[in-house]
């Protein structure tokens, strides 16, 4: 399985990125923002981080890179893309997943483990999960998911929350909701669930000795479901 | 051709910088204020000199870059 990672001015979770997917068998390649095509991959990686310094709105700038085009053009036939924090800002920011990631709610940035609940296990991202909840990290000032009523109404009737904030055993409430985002959401996938944005870096969690290992049940489940 | 825009948040989107601009002049003693609302300022000084066309360009900027359409409503001031 081939995969891309692109790095923007400001990503720093690109090289995290590059070893998870190697660790878990991807064969993986850096891809710089100004270059304007995409190498051959069953999966593009947008990277947390803070591209382009985070001005005029997280992700803004980066959206309109070279190489995004290219990664547009990607996804809307059907390739796999995914965007981790800044990458999920990004995502939003080109229109290939709904909404917008507003301020956190209590405007503090959040660096800490949470737990999330799989919404949706038809696709391709956590199609296979054995478990119900992972914790994973997640370290933000802009993670509060917002849309519009009328896209929040379709983003439930296609399904396309991915997961939840929730508690250990997978209650979702306001309790446990780190930023604010409506409902609870963690990440979302487009409508034809080949794109996902999250908020949460499974790449933090791939190691036993420094973290825990749900990041690691993450991509071995990926790269299976991609063969 | 100088041509100012300004962006502010929609209505219904939480603007929890400005709550906390709010609560704090009502700390300072600006205790008449209802509610705080912080938005962004744009000067962009166009070669275009015909301001029509010129506005058109600012326009498309703004629903392409400047402001995100979910969230944000943008306003551009007409040149003095």
């Amino acid at each position: 399985m081939k995969s891309s990672v692109i790095t923007f001015p400001g990503s720093n979770c690109d090289r995290d990125m590059d070893v998870a997917l190697k660790k878990f068998g991807f064969k993986n390649k850096m891809v710089w923002h100004d270059d304007s095509e995409l190498p051959k991959s069953d999966l593009v990686v947008l990277p947390g981080g803070f591209s382009y310094g985070d001005y005029l709105r997280c992700g803004s700038m980066a959206s309109k890179s070279k190489i995004m085009q290219s990664v547009i053009n990607f996804a809307n036939s059907g390739g796999m893309v995914m965007g981790i924090c800044n990458g999920f800002q990004i995502l939003v920011e080109t229109g290939l997943v709904p909404g917008v990631l507003l301020r956190n709610k209590y405007l503090e940035f959040i660096c800490k483990n949470v737990f999330v609940k799989i919404n949706d296990k038809q696709n391709r991202y956590f199609k296979n999960v054995n478990n119900e909840v992972l914790e994973l990290h997640i370290a933000h000032n802009e993670g509060n998911y917002f849309c519009t009523k009328d896209q929040l109404k379709e983003i439930e009737d296609n399904n396309q929350i991915a997961i939840n904030y929730c508690d250990e055993s997978g209650k979702i409430d306001d309790k446990f909701n780190p930023n604010g985002s409506i409902k609870n959401i963690a990440g979302i996938l487009n409508k034809e669930k080949n794109v996902l944005g999250m908020m949460p870096h499974p790449e933090r969690m791939i190691d036993i000795s420094l973290s825990g290992e749900d990041g690691s049940l993450f991509f071995k489940n990926l790269i299976n479901n991609l063969k | 051709m100088k041509i100012s825009v300004i962006i502010t948040l929609k209505q219904d989107v939480l603007d929890p910088q400005g709550k906390v601009i709010h609560q704090t002049l009502d700390g300072m003693g600006f205790e008449d204020v209802n509610e705080v609302r912080q938005g962004k300022y744009f000067e962009i000084d166009m070669k275009e000199t015909d301001y029509a066309k010129a506005k058109t360009k600012v326009e498309e900027m703004c629903k392409k870059l400047l402001a995100n359409l979910v969230i944000e409503n943008y306003k551009i001031i007409d040149p003095k």
